[in-house]
This record gives C-alpha cells, structure tokens and sequence, in this order.
C-alpha cells in the first residue's frame, strides 16, 4: 500500500435482499486529490458513500483509513466517530437543521472539537464560554470561505435550494475534515453556482489541503476538478483513471449511450411488433 | 425597529441579547420577588403552581420541543418526583437532599424510558412512553407499602435543615428560585454543544450522526434532563398540594403536560411558561364564564375538556407556533408598524427531505 493512501477501498460488496448493489469495488484515495465517482443511476456510488460515512457496513470487504492515529479498519468504526477521524460529508438531497440559522448549523459542525461535557455546560463555566468563541472563530472562517456572511442569522428553512447547498458545504468544512466526501454537489444549481462550486473544491483542494471524494453527474464540472475518476455501472467498476481516459472508455460509453448491439436490437423490435416493446425491454 | 450592532462574538452567547431584554427581564423578576405583596392569597397559589407547571414543562420542552422525542408519559416521571419526595420528606430527610433524590431517580428512570427511543420514533415512541406512564401508575397504586397504594399519602412541610416553611409564601419564594435555576440551567445547555446536538437530532438524525453526534447518548441524556426536571416540579407539587395518590399522575396529566408545550408553544423556553399559564388560567376562565352561560351549556360535564380540545385544533390549524409564536407576531406588529406585512412569518415551501436513508 502506498504511503499517501488516505483511504483504501478493498473488495466492497454490498447486497440488499436480492439485490447487489455493489459487487467487489476497490479503489484507492490519495492525499491532496479529489477522486470523483460517476456512473449511470443505481450505479451504487451513493451506496459507497454510505459506506465509507458508516450509514451501511458492507457484506464483505473492508475500507482501510489513514485516521489521526495511524492506520485503521473504518468498516470497524461506529458511525459517530466517523466525524472525529477527520471525515465529514454532505447529502444528496440536503440534510440540514432546518429550524436553525446557519451559523448555528455551522456551529453544530463543530461538535467532534467540543471541550466540555454536560455538566459544565450545565453552568456554562468559563471553559465553555471560551470554547463557544474558538468554535465561532472557526465558523466565521468558513463563512468567509464561502462567502456566507449575508446569510449567518438566517434560518435554513427560508433559504434557496443554491444556498442550502453552500450552507451544507461550510458545515462540512466546519468539523475540519481530512477527506470531504461530496454527494453530487452541482444538484439542483444552476450554471453560475455550478462554476463558483468547482472553484470552491478546487480552493478547499488546494488551499486548504483537504482530499476530496465526490459523486457527480456533471462532466464538465467532473473534468475540470478530478484528478481522477471511477465510472461505475450496476454496482461494478468499469474504469478508473484520469477524466478523459474514462469518458474515452468503452465501457464507460457503453454504459451511458448503449452499445451498437443494443440498437440494432431496438431496430429489430420495432420492425416486429407481436414481441415485446422496446420501452418494456430495456425497463426488464 | 431595534438594530443590534455587532462587535464582539461574545455578545451572541450572552443571556440577554440587549438592553430592552435585561430591563424587562428584570422587572419580571422584581414583579414575581414582590407578588406575595401584591396578590391575594389564592393568586399566589395559582402562581405557584403555575411555577412547578413551568418547571415541568421546560423539562418536557427540552424533549419535545429541542430534542424531537415526544412523551405521552411524562406524569409518571412527575410522579415517581412526588413519591420520592413523600417517602423521603416523611422520613425526616431534609428538602434540598429530598429534592436531589427525587430528581436523581426521576432521571434514572428516564434514563430506562429513553432506551426504546433509540429504537422506535415519532408516533411509536408516543406508545411506548404512554405504556410506560400507565405502569408506573399501577406501581403507585400497587406498591402500598411504601407508597400507601389508592389511599394516596399525606406529605410534612417542606424542611430546609431545621428551618420549615411554614406559610404559602415561603413556599412561593422556594418555587420561584427553583424555577429559576431550571431556566438557566436549560439556557444554558441550549446555547452550549449538548443543546445544539439535540437541536440536529431534532432536525435531522443521519447528519447529526455524520456531525458526530452520538444518537443514543444524546438521546438518554435528553430523557434523564427532561425527567430529572419533571422529578424535580413532581416534589414541588407534592408539597404543594400536601397530598398526593396515584390518580394524578395519570395519562389526563401526561396530556396536559403536552398540551401546555403544543400550546405554549414548541421548541421555545418562553412556550413552557406561556403554557403553563394556559393550563392554569383556563379552568379559571371557565368557571368565571360559565355563570353566563345557558344552564345546558354551563353546567354540562365535560366542558373543559371541550374548550381544551377547540383550543388545542385551533392552535394546531392556526397557529403551530403556539402562544409564543402568536407573542413574536405580534411583537414584530408593534416594532415595526405600520411595516408589517401579512405574508411576514408565512412558512416558505420546504424542500424535501431525503427518505432514502431513513
């Protein structure tokens, strides 16, 4: 295994019931990159997300992890220490507090760095006061990251969809991570808030030094910010490299378009129409 | 319109975020300090059992309202307060260590009472806490040797180390200082990390947990400082009352325990006193009313709980932020006029959530 592995993936497989959702997936994340997941629908890459975050353990396999304490099995973790290892994520569909303003989720993104326990903040003794500033420092360097300072006192229930999506990122950075894993952050943005999001992950990449693990749909945004890519299909590895090797792949391209067989097949369906529909077809 | 200048980060952790706060805060105080001069005797029993409604209702504020975690058994917590206060009061031991106890086993058993909450949510938990309610009232009712079973138990004067409060202001003054603490102690916790950690299980659990934010102890810990609160209210209203039997820590109180969060307001420390108001001052009202009534009316059983019940659909329909919220309009009404817009507090469409990973 090579020195800067952040995270290794080894063999993952997930079934549900019946269903495999991931089949013998490996990959490794080195330090400093941002290694992005595509794939069709139901290609499994949020599975592994939930996967590398302790939402779901894997039938077999196991993910390797470069934690603040040397290497370690974080298929072995319980989910909450996940956060204190250095990894936090976001959510496909945004999951923040909703009934909070943003600086408070931000601040609640700085849970795994909290100094004291119950009792003190029973009382809120002079150490949790001292803490709750640092903790607000923190929060007002990421809001200056990201330019969120319009919307501090804001609560998340009124904001638009884009912001959410900024606000959903900042808390992430607020709980300093080692490796961000980004589920699908160009969702829903239009093409403005696209390109500010790709130079957000380049700035969080460079500047602040932190691995980035992303799935996303948008090519565009995939090519300009991954230094590598996994394409994946039904829960299968088809290709890994830089972007353009894997939008040059076979496989990849078959995956996305469909093959020439396919539509010759399609040609044929249409052409007798007492067999099954073309639609139908592809649906099984 | 009141502006706040920012200049320091510590002014968004202070307890009174401006002046207009500290003064009316203040006065509030110094009203409750001089109401035993200013009210008759009977007021002052109403207060003061408006002050232990409070302090029970900030405990299940804190679960229901911040931490998501509804209790439909919340009398029996208030109960087991009252009991151990009883027993232990009549054993000569003195208020203060009385109380501790009471809070300390009240919490305990919340402690127990929060395990199936890491397992079931919402509605199923309204169940389970509910069951729980009607056991530990078969256990009053039951256990006669030391809780003396139906025929309930006579409770001795409060006794602070060899100094017995007597009169019912003595009494009053204790329960506001005890109020008074539980406010702070919940003001604090609300600003600190525990209070936001059950703010995110309130809002979201999957990223609370991917926050790092351990489900199950904060959950427990909810429970234990909710139920320590209602033990605590449990021992104040069993000296208040200075008899108490299993009957009234039923499921009729578990629901007005309730219906003084719904309706004060959930999610907001004010909506616990707000409620507790409520709670006390309605059968007042009613009874005051009920001399105008027609006789079919005013003398019909169960008037009450039909007021109650109106009041409850009306504030769910109309108003979902209870009397605090209908207080914030109002308020935002009077400092911005003639500004204020209707559209102002209207709820803007939610996104949805994901239901993938619940």
């Amino acid at each position: 295994m090579m020195q800067d592995t952040l995270l290794s993936a080894k063999d993952l497989t997930v079934r549900f019931g019946g269903v495999l959702a991931v089949n013998k997936v490996s990959f490794d994340v080195r330090q400093g990159e941002v290694f992005t997941l595509i794939g069709p629908n139901g290609a499994g890459k949020t599975t592994v997300f939930n996967l590398i975050s302790r939402i779901y353990t894997p039938t077999q396999g196991e993910i390797s992890y470069l934690g603040p304490k040397g290497r370690i099995t974080l298929t072995q973790q319980p989910p909450q220490s996940v956060a204190s290892l250095g990894i936090a994520r976001t959510f496909q569909n945004i999951e923040l507090f909703e009934h909070a303003s943003v600086l408070h989720n931000l601040l609640i993104g700085r849970h795994t760095h909290r100094a004291s326990n119950v009792l003190q903040d029973l009382f809120f003794t002079p150490r949790v006061r001292e803490a709750e500033l640092k903790a607000r420092e923190k929060a007002e360097e990421v809001i200056e990251f990201l330019g969120l300072q319009h919307y501090r006192d804001t609560f998340v229930a009124g904001l638009p969809y884009g912001v959410r999506k900024v606000v959903e990122l900042a808390r992430a950075l607020c709980t300093e991570p080692k490796l961000l894993l980004l589920d699908e952050p160009s969702s829903g943005l239009n093409v403005e808030e696209t390109d500010d999001m790709a130079f957000w992950i380049q700035d969080i990449q460079q500047e602040l030094g932190i691995t980035v693990l992303m799935v996303e749909h948008d090519m565009s945004l995939v090519s300009k910010v991954s230094d590598r890519v996994l394409a994946m299909n039904q829960g299968e590895m088809l290709a890994m490299g830089t972007p353009r090797e894997v939008q040059n792949d076979p496989g990849v391209i078959e995956a996305y378009l469909g093959s020439i067989d396919d539509v010759s097949s399609l040609r044929r369906k249409v052409n007798s129409p007492t067999e099954a529909r073309p639609a139908e077809r592809t649906a099984a | 319109m009141r502006f706040i200048f920012k200049t320091d980060y510590a002014q968004d952790i202070k307890l009174a975020k401006h002046g207009g706060q500290v003064f009316w805060y203040s006065a509030l105080m110094l009203l409750m300090f001089a109401a035993p001069w200013l009210f008759a005797e009977y007021w002052l029993a109403q207060l003061t059992l408006v002050l232990i409604y409070s302090i029970a209702g900030l405990g299940l504020m804190l679960l229901a309202g911040f931490t998501g975690q509804f209790s439909m058994g919340h009398a029996a917590f208030l109960g087991v307060g009252a009991y151990t206060q009883a027993v232990m009061t009549n054993a000569g031991v003195p208020f203060p260590i009385a109380m501790a106890c009471a809070a300390g086993l009240s919490a305990a058993v919340g402690v127990v009472v929060g395990l199936p909450a890491l397992r079931v949510k919402g509605i199923y938990l309204g169940i389970a806490t509910l069951s729980f309610g009607f056991i530990v009232e078969e256990v009053l009712a039951r256990w006669e040797s030391v809780t003396g079973g139906n025929a309930g138990i006579h409770i001795k004067k409060p006794d602070i180390f060899g100094w017995v409060l007597e009169t019912g202001n003595q009494f009053y003054f204790l329960c506001l200082v005890v109020t008074v603490i539980a406010t702070l102690s919940i003001l604090n916790v609300l600003r600190s990390p525990t209070g936001r950690a059950f703010v995110a299980i309130r809002d979201s659990e999957i990223s609370a947990q991917s926050m790092g934010i351990h489900l199950a102890y904060y959950k427990t810990l909810s429970f234990a400082i909710s139920a320590a609160l209602a033990g605590v209210a449990g021992a104040l209203y069993a000296h208040n009352l200075q008899f108490i039997s299993p009957d009234q820590f039923n499921i009729l109180q578990s629901i007005d325990l309730l219906l003084m969060i719904v309706i004060g307001g959930a999610g907001s420390v004010h909506g616990a006193f707000l409620g507790a108001i409520f709670l006390i001052a309605m059968p007042q009202v009613i009874a005051q009313v009920k001399d105008f009534l027609p006789a079919a009316v005013g003398q019909a059983p169960g008037l009450q709980g039909l007021v109650y019940g109106l009041v409850l659909i009306g504030f769910v329909m109309f108003e979902p932020m209870g009397l605090y919220g209908r207080w914030l309009k109002v308020r935002t009404y009077l400092q911005m006029f003639p500004f204020y817009r209707k559209g102002m507090f209207k709820r803007q469409k939610s996104f949805q959530k994901s239901d993938r990973l619940k």
